[in-house]
Formats: C-alpha cells, structure tokens, sequence
C-alpha cells in the first residue's frame, strides 16, 4: 500500500511539474499575464528611485581595477558606407543633433564637444546577461549640452538616436531627465584613455551608470528632448524595449 | 497553562506558516527556473568586481553542436544531454547551458525570464519579511525554532543526526519539536540562506551600486554577489531536496496535510 501510493506521490509530482512548466509557457505567451509580470518594472523603479538621494553617484574605480578588456556586445560595427567614410577620417565630420523641445535646438562636432569641459570616470559596466567589464571613460556631461541647447519645460525625456542598426531598425534608447542631469551620465568620446574603439559606440556612446548595458546607446548621432515616448519607434522607449519585453528601466 | 501554549495544542503549523509555506514554494521554484534562464544568458561565474568572457571563470558551461560540459576550476566533466548541449521537445539540438525543463519560459527569453523573476522577487522578499514579522509576533520563532541551550551540545546534534539515519524514529518523532538538525536547517535557511538570496541579487542591481555602494562590497564584488546568487539558489534546491526525502520518509500524506489544514494538535510544550 505504502510502495503504491509514494509511486503515485511521484508520478503526481512528475505530472504536475509538466503541467506547470507548459502552465508557464501559456501564462508566459498571454499579454494580459505579461502586464502582470511588468509591474515589477513600476516598483523597481520607485523603490530604487526612492532609495537614493537621487543624484546618488555610481562606484567609481582606480586605474588598478580596470577589466583586461572591455568587452563588446551588441552591435560591433554599424556597417554602412556612410559610417564607414567617417570612421575613415577620425569622425571629423559627425554631428551630434539636438533636436525636439529644446529653445535652441543645435548640432555639435566631435572636436566642439571636446572642446567643452569633459568628466573622466572609471565605472562598471553591468551587461543585462549578467557579465561586467570596468572602463574609464571621458567625456561631456550631458547636463552642460541640454543647458547651452536650453531644454523646455515641457520636455520628460531624451531619447538618443543612433548609427546602427539591429535586425533592420534602427537602434535607439532613452531615459528620463532625472539620469539626464545626473553628473555621472556622459556623452563618451574615450576609453580607457584612448579614441572609442568602433566595437564600443564610437564615436559617441552615452553612459547612463545607475542602469545596465542596453541603456548606453552607442553611435549616438542624435539627442531628442520629448513630452512623451509614445510617438518614437514603437513607443516603448528603446530598441530592445520594442522587439522584446525588456524593461525601459534597467536599474536591476 | 499560558495562553501561548494553549493555542499551540491547536494545530501543528499556524495558518501565518503555511500561508507563507506554500507561497514561499511557488516563489523559490519559480525563482530558480527563471533565474536558470537569466544564467543561460551568460553561463559563466566570477569572483570579484568585473568578469566577462575574457576573464577567468571559476565555473562555465560550455558547448557546441556535438557536446556540451562544465567546467569547475580546471576540472571538465562532460554533460552533453544534460548541459550545454541537449535536446528539445521536438528533437532539436539546443546548446543553452541549461535545459528548457528546467527553465521559466522553456525557450530562451531573457526579456522574460527577468520578468518573471522580479515579479516573484517582490512577492518572495514581501513574503518573508512578513513571516519573520509575524512569527516573531506569534513566538513561532522564539518557541518552535530558537535552539534550546542543550540543544548545542555537540553530543545532542550527533544523536539528533543518528536519528535522521534511522527510518523508525523518523517517523515516531515527526510530529514532535523540531530537533536540533531541524531547528539549524530552518533558522539556517530563513535568517540566513533566503537574506543572502535577497541582498546578493541586490547587489547586481547597477542602481542599487549607487543607492547602497556597501552591498556589493559586502559581497567582495557584483560578480561574487552572482556566484553567491548561484551557489545560494543551489543550496536551496539541496534543502528542498533533502526536505523532501524527509517528508516522504516520516509519513508524506499527514505531512502534507498538516502543512495545508494545520493538523492535528501537539502536546502542549512543557
């Protein structure tokens, strides 16, 4: 009697462990069920927005800590002629376009933005896939570029318009004037004391430090200020946002 | 009598521990699969600040078309059908370290897999800050959990050890205290095992580097606060495992039972 209802004991579990893992799938194909999980995002943000005083800097390392290699992920070489003519000559020729609610909306060369005062920081690179890699970077904060392009009231975001493609749509990113404004966050023009290798985002890749990987947009060509995300791409804020259920706030 | 041992002759599990008991289950089995798919996204472990594929993993799986292993230090052990290189519901060669059974959703999604996780995450971390609450609030810690003085000598944890050994007193002391083995086991994996979960994935989160900079030092890094994340989920699934056998071998039906109705009363502590 014992040995026959532990056998079923086990086969129970053994039926009930299938059930859930094709339950998941279901739960996981169903849109409503998605929102459900999703709203994890809504507290991540409040409760680490509400944990630091805001303007909370991210660790900063020493020359000592730097990784071996700076790994690089997603796309390594946009690919196009046009980029390709530029890299040619040391991106004398990129512009950066701020475009949108700005009173003074403007373009920049790469040598005006290095000639504005630059921030050089060491910081840790946190990949969504797990991995982190520690680079020193420089360049313009990008508080001092929405200042001398006078941002609107009415602006909520920005959104960085970039060079490359993934999967045939553009690659772009944003994030809200809270991390716009904050000290750390920096258009880069250098790595590790040396021009942006192309497999990094040269020549422009944003650092937005308190978030991971897939906020930094490389091969930034362009920053929009707008009241709302609704209208760029498929309105969920970024590249990866739009094609998977990633969270626009990458915090954790 | 006092009124506390009263109300413990009334059932063997209060309705605060089972409520949490059996949420805390669904949370942990979903953590764990969902978290085995985050892992897949990147199926290698560091101890210190940074790692990535050019620095030294202390454990990785690896994998091809033909064959997929782990690798612990310098020892590789084959795993093909198990790890990195395993077969599909439908016949096809995968090559993610772990296998779709084992994974939240079955196919790889990153993108869901963490979505998943940090909703169960809240609900785990709500859960248990409750339980600690309440059950310190209604003396289950202080009364069912807390190590009687005796109960450190080491003589009394070896017998209690020879008494899991043997199948009959099992089952004549399952209804009784917990004995010491016990009350380490779940103090163990309550105040230290299931914090250590929390906190090291704390410490992966780039915000909370900035909110809480001493959590990842805590941890000697963000990628030892991810081996530690690992190696906790690991033990936890040892627990679970060993919580298990124990069920089945002292009687699982009552078991069971008791942990869904609260059961049937014990003796009234002396």
């Amino acid at each position: 009697m014992t040995i026959i209802t532990r056998r079923k004991l086990i086969t129970g579990a053994a039926i009930g462990a299938g059930s859930l893992l094709s339950g998941c799938d279901a739960l996981n194909r169903s849109a409503a069920f998605q929102d459900v999980l999703a709203s994890a995002e809504t507290a991540n943000f409040t409760v680490q927005r509400a944990l630091g005083d805001r303007m909370e800097l991210a660790s900063e390392y020493r020359i000592a800590d730097l990784s071996p290699k700076f790994r690089a992920n997603g796309t390594r070489d946009p690919g196009t002629a046009d980029y390709a003519a530029s890299a040619a000559q040391s991106f004398a020729n990129w512009e950066l376009r701020l475009t949108g609610l700005f009173a003074k909306p403007q373009q920049f060369s790469l040598a005006a933005l290095q000639a504005l005062p630059q921030r050089t920081q060491i910081t840790r690179h946190d990949c969504v896939e797990g991995w982190s890699a520690i680079g020193q970077w420089t360049g313009v904060p990008l508080n001092i570029l929405l200042d001398l392009a006078q941002l609107k009231k009415e602006a909520q975001f920005l959104v960085f318009h970039c060079a490359d493609r993934l999967g045939g749509r553009p690659y772009y990113e944003s994030i809200d004037l809270l991390d716009g404004f904050h000290p750390q966050t920096i258009l880069a023009h250098r790595l590790n004391g040396e021009p942006l290798p192309i497999e990094n985002g040269a020549p422009l890749r944003l650092r937005v430090e308190r978030q991971l990987g897939y906020k930094h947009a490389k091969y930034v060509t362009g920053i929009e200020a707008v009241a709302s995300l609704a209208g760029i791409g498929e309105g969920k804020g970024g590249y990866w946002q739009d094609v998977a259920n990633y969270e626009w706030y990458a915090g954790i | 009598m006092p009124k506390d041992a009263l109300i413990s002759t009334q059932s063997r599990h209060r309705m605060t521990t089972r409520i949490w008991h059996w949420s805390n289950a669904l949370c942990l089995l979903i953590l764990l699969m969902s978290g085995l798919t985050i892992f897949n996204a990147h199926p290698r472990l560091y101890w210190g600040e940074y790692g990535a594929n050019d620095d030294h993993a202390w454990m990785a799986v690896g994998s091809s078309q033909t064959m997929g292993y782990l690798r612990l230090g310098e020892l590789r052990i084959e795993t093909t059908g198990a790890l990195g290189n395993w077969q599909d519901s439908q016949g096809r060669t995968q090559t993610w370290a772990f296998p779709g059974w084992a994974t939240i959703p079955s196919h790889y999604s990153l993108a869901d897999g963490r979505r998943w996780h940090f909703f169960f995450a809240w609900i785990f971390s709500v859960g248990l800050a409750l339980f600690m609450v309440m059950s310190l609030w209604n003396r289950h810690i202080q009364r069912d959990l807390h190590m009687r003085r005796d109960q450190w000598r080491p003589s009394h944890i070896w017998r209690s050890f020879r008494a899991h050994l043997d199948l009959r007193v099992i089952r004549q002391t399952a209804g009784e205290d917990y004995n010491s083995i016990q009350k380490m086991s779940y103090i163990g994996v309550i105040f230290l095992l299931l914090p250590l979960m929390i906190f090291s994935g704390l410490a992966m989160s780039p915000a909370m580097d900035a909110n809480w900079p001493f959590l990842t030092d805590l941890f000697g890094g963000r990628q030892s606060a991810r081996s530690l994340h690992f190696i906790g989920a690991f033990l936890l699934l040892l627990f679970f495992l060993v919580h298990m056998v124990m069920v089945l071998l002292s009687g699982p039906f009552r078991q069971t039972r008791s942990m869904i109705t609260g059961g049937e009363g014990k003796e009234p502590l002396a």
